[in-house]
């Protein structure tokens, strides 16, 4: 178990640097000068120059990464040219907006998606199963902007249950920024629920067949002992791999459906910054996310052994 | 005068597949008395594990269904019974022993939990006096440190272990009948011999019926009293394990017992080939009128191929299901 913690540590560590490494290195050779952005086409070459000086940005590619990869580790990142704070803070301030937001939406996936799967393999073939299979399609083949904006339509505009957008903060009201999210999660909720379900219920079939179902039965469990207690604990492991990386993506920006609500998150963000040219929030965005996906995964690996002894003797 | 336990009344399960309806048990009709051991022999595929499976209602269905017959267990007739009724049978009165430890055994629950759980639904025993329970068990199944193999997994046993925690789980609640399929196939030849003795060692302490389910005639011979063997979904002959050694009737029987290998016969030190059936099994979704053996049968003749065989009387207790009983003059 310690073996299997070191190695799978050190494999994170090794991945954040490659891709740091491969983030900055993209930005470093795409044209475009940042001294240049930030005072103008008017500016004149002594000013540009100073600034150059100012921002490292006359100092050879490992100098400055090195600088870069230093100040993200101490907590002094980059500053951001638009907003003038500091990415670090920006960051945290609209992961506080992204990450209840992600949550929110595989909780969502969850409930909807495990009991689905299960009924849908406990009636295989049957008419149950083909409604919750035609759904599932039907959830598949439906554009998550489009399924937000058919939320508002219905829950903001018609019954007027919900705004149609905007977050108020989680300091002014939680209670109101918690409802804000929860449209927008369920948008997210219901695509992702799709695959989960399908993947349940796929996982489901197989571990029904297998011998130690029967014994189960054989035993005199109820029935519905034998499908949650002994049959879902192994069906799970297929099902928790995705959605850690649903978890990981979600995190990495709900870029359409923020835009949708206007809600000030990190896909909001990133997708202005890029607007904007304001490349330390792009770099810093993109590592985070990354970052995030990797973390994630490491995390899903390791609730694996949680689950299955036979992952812990590795 | 023994007392019946279980009378099964000519059964008949089926299938549905591709190819059409599947008979894989055909009019099975057999008894098994209080304390007594019976073995049920044949090859894979004859509707052994299936006889077994329906009695307790473990048939998958669909596709499968028990198309008629009656299974009497005691006074109730098991077919008949709910699921609720049938489920509190399960594990406490007749309980299943399978094949293949391996994979018998659920891969992510502790071995105590999935021996106590019989315990805990069937007598109500709470968790740490069926946890106690399962413990006294795994020790009596004769399972070294039986209180830290509690908290281990499957995979952190042997086979031969797994299939004496197998067998506890199967014992805790002492059941009536003990449904044993293949219960040695899996495992070396040392362990089956330790794994049988312990059943009938099991089988005596609590004077339990034991039907034992396997294609392996000499597994019969060391634990069985009385033997049926099985071919193509149905009963061909049955008859106390001596006098179906001694005494084989049925074709298939006695080709059976020609091609189990002996040691000492003619022709040591040379290479002898095994007696072997000729043919094949005919597949279970065909029609047959006459003996289900007839094609693959040296002494058939034109009755078999045109009319089913009844079942006749050879002796006391030995019946079988041929019509060279009716006609011995083919037999030669």
């Amino acid at each position: 178990m310690r073996r299997y913690l070191i190695k799978n540590i050190t494999i994170l560590i090794l991945l954040l640097f490659i891709i740091s490494l491969t983030v900055f290195a993209i930005l470093f050779v795409l044209p475009g000068d940042p001294a240049q952005i930030i005072l103008g086409i008017n500016a004149t070459p002594e000013t540009l120059a100073n600034l150059r000086a100012e921002l490292g940005l006359d100092q050879p590619f490992w100098v400055q990464y090195g600088h870069w990869i230093g100040g993200l580790l101490t907590g002094h990142g980059s500053r951001s040219i638009n907003y003038d704070m500091p990415v670090y803070d920006l960051i945290v301030s609209r992961l506080a907006v992204t990450g209840p937001l992600a949550l929110m939406a595989i909780v969502f996936a969850v409930i909807i998606s495990i009991p689905l799967g299960i009924y849908a393999a406990q009636h295989q073939n049957r008419p149950g199963d083909l409604i919750v299979m035609g759904f599932t399609q039907l959830g598949l083949a439906t554009p998550e902007f489009w399924l937000g904006i058919l939320l508002i339509l219905i829950f903001a505009v018609k019954w007027r249950l919900f705004s149609a957008g905007g977050f108020p903060g989680w300091d002014v009201s939680f209670g109101g920024s918690l409802k804000a999210l929860l449209l927008p999660a369920f948008a997210l909720g219901v695509i992702r629920a799709s695959i989960i379900t399908r993947l349940t219920r796929s996982s489901m079939l197989e571990v029904l067949r297998e011998d130690y179902i029967r014994t189960a039965r054989a035993k005199g469990l109820k029935e519905r002992t034998v499908v949650y207690v002994h049959g879902l604990k192994n069906a799970l492991i297929p099902v928790l791999t995705i959605l850690g990386l649903q978890l990981g993506q979600l995190l990495a920006g709900a870029i359409i459906i923020e835009n949708v609500y206007y809600l000030p998150g990190l896909g909001r963000l990133v997708f202005q910054a890029i607007g904007q040219r304001d490349l330390p929030v792009v770099r810093e965005i993109v590592v985070f996310m990354a970052a995030a996906v990797i973390i994630v995964n490491f995390f899903v690996d390791f609730t694996y052994a949680f689950i299955d002894p036979r992952f812990r003797k590795r | 005068m023994s007392r019946r336990l279980l009378e099964i009344e000519n059964l008949c399960v089926e299938f549905d597949t591709p190819e059409g309806i599947a008979r894989a048990v055909d009019g099975v009709t057999f008894h098994i008395d209080v304390g007594e051991t019976v073995g049920l022999v044949g090859e894979s595929g004859c509707g052994k594990s299936v006889t077994s499976l329906s009695m307790l209602g473990l048939i998958p269905s669909p596709p499968g269904r028990v198309a008629g017959g009656r299974i009497r267990f005691e006074d109730r007739d098991l077919l008949e019974l709910d699921k609720e009724q049938l489920r509190q049978i399960r594990g406490r009165e007749v309980s299943m022993i399978f094949q293949e430890p391996m994979t018998s055994l659920n891969p992510v629950l502790t071995i105590g939990r999935q021996v106590a759980e019989p315990l805990m639904i069937h007598r109500q025993l709470s968790k740490a006096d069926a946890w106690d329970e399962a413990c006294r068990w795994l020790e009596f199944v004769k399972i070294p440190a039986a209180e830290k193999r509690l908290n281990d997994y499957p995979h952190q046993l042997s086979g031969g272990m797994r299939q004496r925690v197998m067998i506890a789980m199967a014992m805790v609640c002492r059941p009536k009948l003990l449904i044993a399929d293949e219960p040695t196939t899996a495992l070396d030849v040392t362990i089956q011999a330790q794994i049988l003795s312990l059943m009938s060692g099991l089988k005596k302490e609590f004077d339990m019926s034991v039907l034992l389910i396997t294609h392996d005639l000499g597994v019969i011979a060391q634990v069985a009293r009385r033997v049926m063997v099985m071919y193509a979904g149905q009963i061909v002959e049955q008859a106390l394990v001596t006098d179906l050694f001694n005494d084989p009737f049925h074709p298939y029987t006695r080709g059976l017992l020609e091609s189990i290998p002996k040691i000492g016969s003619r022709g040591q030190g040379r290479n002898v080939r095994l007696a072997e059936i000729p043919g094949t099994v005919p597949p279970l979704t065909e029609t047959i009128t006459g003996c289900k053996f007839a094609r693959r049968c040296r002494h058939a003749f034109d009755r078999c191929r045109e009319e089913r065989p009844a079942v006749s009387s050879v002796s006391e207790g030995h019946e079988v299901r041929c019509w060279l009983k009716q006609h011995p003059e083919k037999r030669s």
